[in-house]
């Protein structure tokens, strides 16, 4: 296209029906056990919309093909998805330990969250302080992103609204230092749950990425018997990038559980399929909103559904 | 992670060179690629097959250049074809009215503030004086933020009570520009998502409001397949007259900005590179469309390189090259300055042609061969890195037991270094080399 061109108008027109025409057609037609090349195309076209990634789009497409359909392609497809992602078990749970033999009593749960610039890790953290608060346990948050401007303010004004406490450094302060603190005042005022609060990184800055990993190592030789969760927040709106951000996060911290956020938006977050698959590391919650009850555990069955809904 | 379109190309046109035009059969071999690899960079499905279609047109019948195969032919062709959908509506920053007003918009977390900063700093160089105007009253501590940045850039920021709307803040941001004699405001307005209607109309009102000439949407580089439809609800809100695609520094492919260039035909204007306020680059078309089809980047690679590698050190290395006078302990050196730009694999993929090597080189990584080969030098003495000369059976032993690797390894290392250094020796005179060709990486 040159300067100044219009865009194709029929490109536009397509894009803007995309969600609302084909499903709704589809669901018409796919019922029985003849069901088109086409559609077998469109089912595959809205699981790539929804950011499955191609590779992944076609394979559940063609194994679901494979396997017959008696109930429809869409039926079929959405039976390979759910297929596709792992057990959540056990559940989650940070309270603390009644006789649990891996968590002696007097160390508290540690949950470590991560990710890269913008996905909402400090409202996340928020909205869990706020969740544990509630259920009547004490919690400390460690401001260890010392890097963005006015983070630990931002972080300071969740752990007030959550009633939680919050050990911070100055800015541009090591936040392994800032994490060593946190876990010491946890054990001295005898703290249930510590959460910590990293900078945003892009996953290819290796520099970063092994701070990330000082980090990890500072929590295990403070408290070996912690057992720590390690939190990757990725926003739904992430394409296919957010399974390299996902390796490259495993790698340097070892990832135990994915946090989805920004669900509430139009992005579907498909990219977690091909996360969960790869490095059988499960989605625990999913952001669908900003107050702090906005964090609800993920839930399987109806993130599968979403995927072939159309769009409001 | 991914393999490059030209890879892809190459595998599969293999049988297909050496003729004079590209059939129609060679057409429907490369499609495919073709479409995955725009999926895998996210471009939207609809543009790719939108995109698929004309490249088909062009491609059929078209001559196949001089020494190009079919499969290279027709990845000039796609890129060619990136370039010209990227080159899409007005580049050009636009900064007209007393002041003149620029708000940035976009969902969440894309990285409006920062872009702010970047963007002050950007316009104070073309001779501007901005007003940075904390327009978030949402966020907490957004304003905070902004407020650093703009203390760290010594450009003043405008900030209003807790509670004042956001209109109002933007009428009195443009009161205050004119008593300071601020000439342009940049207003850093609070994500939104595109489904929330009351927030779509505020930044609607906020418009209206303060006319801003140039409203630009931040949208985040890794954004998949929904970028389109983000950016036709905030053009339905406002006009847009521009992208900035920020994070460009990861190693997403940005296939987000091809899709909202060909869809909405609006112009991408900054691509933000990095966290610090400088970090803002103007956009070329041909860089970002290399780097959707991974073609390697050439520029990007050579301006990491400028980044991490000490400028002084680098002409000093550049000198014992010349003379032949690169030893050991100069290559560890420059084993760990490379590393410092980045995972080799993407290093490597930067490069042209190079890559389907960017597997190997990534591979030879994660083996720990450049652990190894650092092991191996680091347990050698100043005086055997400097002479390699010296290296004797018994001294061999003692590094491989020293470096926990075995004999065969410290022998190939060492051979390969000193076939380098002849090779240099032959080179001396000439150039010097670029720095990341003909170094040995240990290999079991």
């Amino acid at each position: 296209m040159t300067e100044g061109q219009a865009p194709p108008r029929e490109l536009e027109e397509g894009l803007r029906r995309s969600r609302g025409g084909f499903m709704s057609r589809l669901r018409g037609l796919l019922s029985g056990d003849s069901i088109s090349l086409e559609s077998w195309a469109d089912v595959e076209e809205s699981l790539i919309a929804g950011d499955v990634g191609a590779d992944l789009a076609m394979r559940v497409v063609d194994r679901a093909r494979e396997r017959g359909a008696p109930d429809g392609a869409v039926a079929a497809v959405r039976r390979e998805l759910a297929a596709v992602l792992l057990p959540r078990d056990p559940a989650w749970n940070l309270a603390p330990p009644a006789g649990d033999p891996r968590r002696p009593a007097g160390t508290p749960a540690v949950v470590l969250v991560v990710g890269v610039n913008g996905t909402g890790k400090t409202t996340t953290i928020g909205k869990l302080a706020t969740s544990e608060a509630r259920a009547g346990r004490r919690v400390i948050l460690a401001a260890a992103d010392t890097f963005r401007a006015a983070a630990s303010e931002q972080l300071r004004i969740w752990a007030d609204r959550a009633n939680a406490e919050i050990v911070s450094h100055a800015p541009g302060a090591d936040p392994a230092a800032v994490v060593f603190d946190a876990l010491d005042a946890a054990v001295a005022r005898r703290a249930d749950v510590v959460l910590i609060d990293t900078a945003g990184r892009l996953h290819t800055k290796s520099n970063l990425m092994d701070e990330l990993a000082k980090i990890r190592r500072v929590i295990n030789r403070r408290l070996p018997d912690a057992r720590p969760e390690t939190l990757l927040v990725l926003d739904a709106t992430t394409g296919q990038n957010g399974l390299t951000q996902a390796v490259a996060f495993h790698e340097a911290v070892e990832l135990t559980g994915i946090v989805l956020t920004k669900l509430d938006s139009t992005s579907r977050g498909g990219i977690v399929f091909a996360i969960e698959q790869r490095l059988g590391v499960p989605v625990r919650f999913a952001g669908v909103g900003e107050r702090p009850e906005d964090l609800v555990a993920f839930d399987p069955t109806a993130f599968v559904a979403a995927l072939f809904e159309d769009a409001a | 992670m991914f393999d490059s379109l030209s890879d892809r190309l190459r595998k599969t046109l293999a049988n297909l060179t050496g003729r004079g035009r590209i059939s129609e059969a060679d057409v429907d071999a490369a499609a495919r690629e073709i479409r995955l690899a725009l999926l895998e960079a996210d471009v939207n499905f609809k543009v790719v097959k939108e995109v698929v279609g004309r490249i088909r047109e062009k491609a059929v019948g078209a001559e196949v250049l001089g020494s190009l195969s079919a499969g290279q032919q027709i990845v000039k062709i796609v890129h060619d074809e990136l370039v010209d959908l990227l080159s899409a509506g007005d580049r050009t920053l636009r900064l007209h009215g007393n002041p003149a007003v620029i708000s940035l918009v976009g969902l969440q977390g894309s990285g409006k503030t920062t872009t702010s900063a970047k963007l002050a700093r950007h316009i104070v160089k073309l001779g501007r004086r901005p007003l940075l105007v904390a327009a978030d009253p949402y966020r907490p501590a957004a304003a905070d933020q902004l407020e650093t940045l703009g203390k760290a850039i010594d450009i003043p920021v405008y900030r209003a009570p807790a509670g004042t709307k956001t209109v109002d803040i933007a009428r009195g941001a443009l009161e205050a520009a004119r008593r300071q004699t601020r000439d342009t405001i940049i207003l850093d307005t609070a994500g939104r998502l595109s489904l929330d209607e009351a927030l779509m109309a505020e930044i609607a009102a906020v418009n209206a409001a303060v006319e801003p000439v140039e409203t630009l949407l931040v949208v985040d580089a890794m954004t998949g397949q929904e970028a389109v439809a983000v950016a036709q609800a905030f053009a339905a809100a406002v006009p847009i007259t521009g992208l900035v695609l920020t994070k460009i520094d990861g190693d997403a492919r940005g296939g987000a900005a091809l899709s909202i260039a060909t869809v909405t035909g609006i112009g991408v204007k900054f691509l933000g590179t990095g966290e610090k306020t400088d970090a803002l680059e103007v956009f070329h078309p041909d860089r970002l469309a290399g780097r959707i089809l991974g073609m390697g980047d050439v520029l990007t690679l050579v301006e990491r390189a400028q980044e991490h590698v000490d400028a002084g050190q680098a002409a000093k290395l550049e000198e014992k090259l010349r003379k032949a006078q690169f030893t050991l302990e100069d290559f560890l050196d420059q084993l760990q300055q490379v590393q410092k730009m980045g995972p080799i694999g993407q290093l490597v993929s930067m490069i042209p042609g190079m890559g389907g090597m960017a597997k190997d080189a990534q591979d030879a990584v994660d083996r720990g061969d450049l652990k190894r080969t650092e092991a191996i030098i680091r347990s050698m003495t100043r005086h055997e890195r400097k002479d390699p000369g010296v290296l004797n059976g018994s001294r061999r032993r003692r590094i491989a037991t020293g470096s926990g690797t075995t004999l065969t390894e410290v022998n190939r290392l060492v051979k390969q270094f000193t076939e380098m250094q002849r090779l240099m020796k032959q080179l001396s005179g000439g150039r010097g080399r670029g720095m990341l060709g003909g170094m040995p990486v240990g290999r079991r």
